[in-house]
Parts: structure tokens; C-alpha cells; sequence
């Protein structure tokens, strides 16, 4: 049996490329991520077992109120029952709190006794907040989340240096909300959101910003417009990738410097000694190696940094290769001269 | 062979020469905008945002470039140079392997002498076939999933879609790449040397 095959290779790929146009368009509109849901203020009851957590019935002497929208009283005088709106920001959600790092205090273990007794005592507004130093500091057991250092960056820091005592951990932290993230999370896309949303607080929000500053708010997107493809550069790297010092010693960095000094050099992330791998892969690229081997921790971390090299194994082996084909082309080559052919 | 008898095929029509010219210097451009962009670090001589410009620029031109190469392969009687035919394909690549490296020094006759119906010896034209047909379009089209990586496929079994893109594209830049020498190396086997380079600017083949 004789095969005449005389199609033309350009038809086969115009049809391939035609099935994968199709293919491509098919998973694009399947593309189906859920989009992270953002918490809003609206309090659910508690999904949470509070019989595990040994403060939560004295807690929820003060969370009858405050875990509420609204809270009821009855008026001493008139002796009628008044309902009001809680103030948001004294409102505690029991299921963040109680799956945040602090879930097992209790609210006296920090705020004054005298909020035992209802109305409050007016000058129990002017009690100060503790800041993360204040309990943390110089204490074996949190020794290896280096407090210390974190409170020498921040106070070497341009909120520090700008705001001076206005400026606490408590702007960019909630002591009853915060849960570690970037040491804890293997899922790098959630890191990065957790941590940009921490700075897109007061930075994409004019009223938080104002708190601090009668300044203009500047247009993020603006001032980034001379970043190529914004929005993946948004979704992907963490502002402090640019906007603060890292030092190898801290997990995250938080010497945030002034705008002057900002990363603006693309080869800073995108070369061999991307500045990424020593702060936003530095955890999760060990993380994968630990669990997927060396060459796939390398390759597949979720390290997407366009462009440069990331893989020395692959470096080695296209160099053998190419050096393998000169070499080849040479002997040819002066065989060819010696033969004179 | 006397010097009256000897052929002159004309076989590189102006478009084939004018394409093979740009594709041969914008595949230069892209080889060394690539490698110092896959390279780079803070202290490279070219600047990184002046070669990854110029790499975008350059695979847009390549794009065109290709399309004018691939319809012209479609609709003129040069597509049918890259058809491969199946009957005694790995006889004939045997053949002309022999040739390359054997043959030629014994001074024996190349076994598939350029003629005006087939103008690609076996290895060449399977080359060609897998150079124009899978790793250009491949690196093309890979080099759009990077330039607008919002429409590059987030994931694919558990990998990230954008690295997967990424390593496609070097993969099949670095094969061009290699071929490219091999290439250029192999046209040094014609008449004399510099016959071969000579053809694809005047479009006249010479015969050894």
C-alpha cells in the first residue's frame, strides 16, 4: 500500500493552532477561581465552640455588647430599655477573635477591671494601648519571632520617622485580629493579600489615611503607572517587596522606607539575585523544596518571576548542550580543512 | 563538471529572501535581547528595561514576520518543499546522516542533491518542518502568554500557568537557538563556503 501524504505541513498547524485557540477559549471562560471573600463587618452568631477556650464566659460579659451590632440597656431613670448602635470599630467579631493568635485571653487581661461595671467610666477612654513590645519583648519563648528587631526596623521606618508616637503597631495590626500568616501560610497569593490589604488600610483608603495626615491621598494607580502590567505586578509581589528594606533575619520586613528610596530597577526582582527570593520566596521556595525535592522546589515554587534563570540545573544542562554542538560543529569543521572538502 | 554545464537553480524568490532576512536578523535581536534578559542582573551593560523593549518589539515584528512566511507557505508552490514524505523516511535520514559524517570526507556525491522540485536534503527539511512548524509558533505564542500575562491560564495541573509559559518559551527559544548554529555552520557545505550565503541574497543556487 502506497501513502501519498502531500499535505502541507502549514495546513496541519493552522488547524492545530485553530483546536488550541478553541481549547484556550473554552478554559478561559470555565476559569472558574472563586474570588476571596472579604470579610465584611456584619456579625453572624458564632460558628465557634467556645467551651474550648477558657476566658471565653468571662469574655462574654463584654461581648454581649461588643460582639454585637447593637447593644441594649436599661435606662436607670426613665427605666426603659434603650437600644443603640455599637460603634464598628469596638465591635469584636468572636470568629476572628477567637481563631486569632490572642484567642485565649481574656479582654482584662489587657483592658482595665473597671470595665466591669456599665455605663463605662469616662476616663477609661484615654487607657493606652499596648503595643507588641510591650508583651512580647525579651521573651525566650518569642525569641525566634525576633520582636525586638521588628520594633528597631519600625522605628527606623518612614511612619515611624513621619508619625512619631501617632504611629503604632496598632496601625497596621489588631491585636485582637491579628494570626501569623506569612510564617504559617503555604499559600503565597493569600500572603501577598493579607499583607498588601495591611497597607491598602490608610493607603487606598482616604479616610484611614487622613487619620494620620491632612495631606492629599495619593492615586496608587498613578503613582504605579509606570509599572509594567500593574495589575499582575498588584496581584503578585507584596508592597513592601519595593517599599521596604529587607534584611535576611527578618521574616517580614518592616523598615518601610520613604518613596526616594523605593525599588524602581526591574532587574532588582527579575535576574538571578532577585531580591524576592530573600523576602517573598524566601519561606515558600524552602517550603517546596522541603516537601517537592530541590529541582521542583526551584521550578514549581509559586516564584513566578518572569525572565530570569531560576533553575542551576537547567543552566548546567543547556550550557552542556550548547557547548556539545559548538564543539561538534568544530571537529566537523576542521576535518572538513584537513580533507579540503 | 565543466564551468558551461554548470547549474545556477534559481530557487529563493524575492519574498522568500526578503522574509529569511528579516526572520534571520530579528531571530538575532531576540537571541541576544533574550539571553540578557534570562542573564540579567543590576550591572549588565545592556540596560534590562532597553532589552526587554526591544525583545517585545522584535517578537511582535517576528509574529508578522511568520504570518507572511506561513501564508506564503500555504498558498505558493514552497509549502510544498517542507512536506515530508513518510515512505523510506528513515532510509533517507540515514542516508544523509551518512553523508555528514562519513560521505562528505570520503568526497563521495550527496545523496539528495538540491533540485528544483525538492530544494531540502531529508535532515534539512526535517528540521525546517520542526523549526517553522513547532518551536516558532510555540515561542510565539508562548512570548504572547508572557507579554500579556493576565491572559496566560493561571494554572495547569498544579503548576503555575505563568512559570509552565515561561519555561516553554526558553525551552523552545534555546532550541532555535541551537539550530540557528547548526544552521548557519551547514551552510558552509556548498560550493565554496560563501556559495550558500550568497544564494539567499541573489536567489541562485550553485551546484558543487
Amino acid at each position: 500500500m502506497v501513502y501519498k501524504t502531500n499535505i502541507r505541513p502549514a495546513w496541519v498547524v493552522l488547524v492545530l493552532l485553530m483546536i488550541f485557540t478553541l481549547a484556550f477559549t473554552l478554559v478561559k471562560t470555565s476559569d472558574t477561581t472563586p474570588e476571596k471573600k472579604v470579610q465584611t463587618e456584619q456579625i453572624v452568631p458564632t460558628q465557634i465552640d467556645l467551651s474550648k477556650f477558657k476566658n471565653a464566659e468571662e469574655n462574654e460579659k463584654c461581648l454581649k455588647c461588643h460582639g454585637q451590632t447593637k447593644y441594649s440597656y436599661e435606662n436607670a431613670e426613665s427605666k426603659k430599655t434603650v437600644t443603640k448602635r455599637m460603634y464598628a470599630e469596638l465591635i469584636m467579631n468572636r470568629d476572628v477573635f477567637y481563631v486569632s493568635n490572642h484567642r485565649q485571653f481574656k479582654c482584662t487581661d489587657c483592658h482595665s477591671e473597671d470595665y466591669g461595671t456599665f455605663p463605662h467610666a469616662g476616663n477609661l477612654r484615654m487607657e493606652a494601648k499596648a503595643n507588641c513590645i510591650d508583651c512580647h519583648g525579651g521573651d525566650e519563648k518569642y525569641a525566634k519571632y525576633k520582636f525586638e528587631q521588628i520594633e528597631s526596623e519600625f522605628q527606623a521606618s518612614v511612619h515611624s520617622e513621619t508619625h512619631s508616637k501617632d504611629f503604632t503597631c496598632w496601625m497596621c495590626h489588631n491585636a485582637h485580629t491579628y494570626k501569623i500568616n506569612a510564617r504559617t501560610n503555604e499559600n503565597l497569593k493569600e500572603t501577598i493579600v493579607y499583607d498588601n490589604l495591611i497597607c491598602l488600610h490608610c493607603h487606598g483608603d482616604v479616610n484611614n489615611y487622613q487619620l494620620l495626615t491632612d495631606k492629599k491621598k495619593p492615586n496608587l494607580l498613578q503613582k504605579h503607572e509606570w509599572l509594567p502590567n500593574q495589575a499582575s505586578h498588584f496581584t503578585n509581589v507584596r508592597c513592601i517587596e519595593c517599599h521596604a528594606k529587607n534584611e535576611d533575619t527578618l521574616v517580614v520586613a518592616h523598615h518601610i522606607m520613604s518613596k526616594k528610596n523605593a525599588v524602581r530597577k526591574c532587574e532588582s526582582c527579575h535576574s538571578k539575585n532577585s531580591i524576592l527570593y530573600a523576602s517573598l520566596y524566601k519561606h515558600q521556595v524552602s517550603e517546596v523544596i522541603m516537601k517537592e525535592g530541590l529541582v521542583k522546589g526551584l521550578i514549581m515554587a509559586d516564584a513566578t518571576t518572569i525572565g530570569p534563570d531560576k533553575s542551576n540545573t537547567l543552566n548546567i544542562i543547556s550550557i552542556i548542550i550548547f557547548s556539545l554542538t559548538i564543539l561538534a560543529i568544530i571537529i566537523h569543521a576542521v576535518l572538513r580543512i584537513k580533507k579540503s572538502v | 563538471m565543466n564551468h558551461q554545464t554548470e547549474e545556477r537553480l534559481y530557487l529563493y524568490p524575492v519574498w522568500i529572501r526578503i522574509w529569511h532576512m528579516m526572520n534571520a536578523l530579528l531571530c538575532l535581536t531576540l537571541i541576544i535581547t533574550g539571553l540578557s534578559i534570562q542573564f540579567a542582573n543590576p550591572n549588565t551593560v545592556v540596560k534590562f528595561n532597553t532589552a526587554v523593549s526591544m525583545h517585545n518589539i522584535a517578537g511582535i515584528l517576528l509574529t508578522i514576520s511568520y504570518v507572511f512566511f506561513f501564508t506564503g507557505n500555504l498558498f505558493t508552490m514552497n509549502g510544498s518543499h517542507y512536506v515530508i514524505p513518510v515512505k523510506g523516511f528513515m532510509i533517507r535520514m540515514k542516508n544523509q546522516f551518512y553523508y555528514y559524517t562519513i560521505g562528505l570526507f570520503k568526497k563521495e556525491n550527496a545523496p539528495y542533491p538540491v533540485t528544483e522540485e525538492s530544494k531540502f536534503n531529508p535532515l534539512q527539511q526535517t528540521t525546517y518542518v520542526v523549526l517553522m512548524y513547532a518551536m516558532v509558533p510555540f515561542v510565539i505564542l508562548s512570548g504572547w502568554g508572557l507579554l500579556y500575562p493576565d491572559i496566560t491560564i493561571k494554572s495547569f495541573v498544579g503548576f503555575s500557568g505563568l512559570d509552565l509559559t515561561d519555561l516553554m518559551h526558553i525551552f523552545a527559544g534555546f532550541t532555535i537557538s541551537i539550530i540557528m548554529c547548526v544552521h548557519i555552520y551547514f551552510c558552509t557545505i556548498g560550493k565554496n563556503p560563501l556559495s550558500n550565503f550568497k544564494s539567499m541574497l541573489n536567489g541562485f543556487h550553485e551546484s558543487h
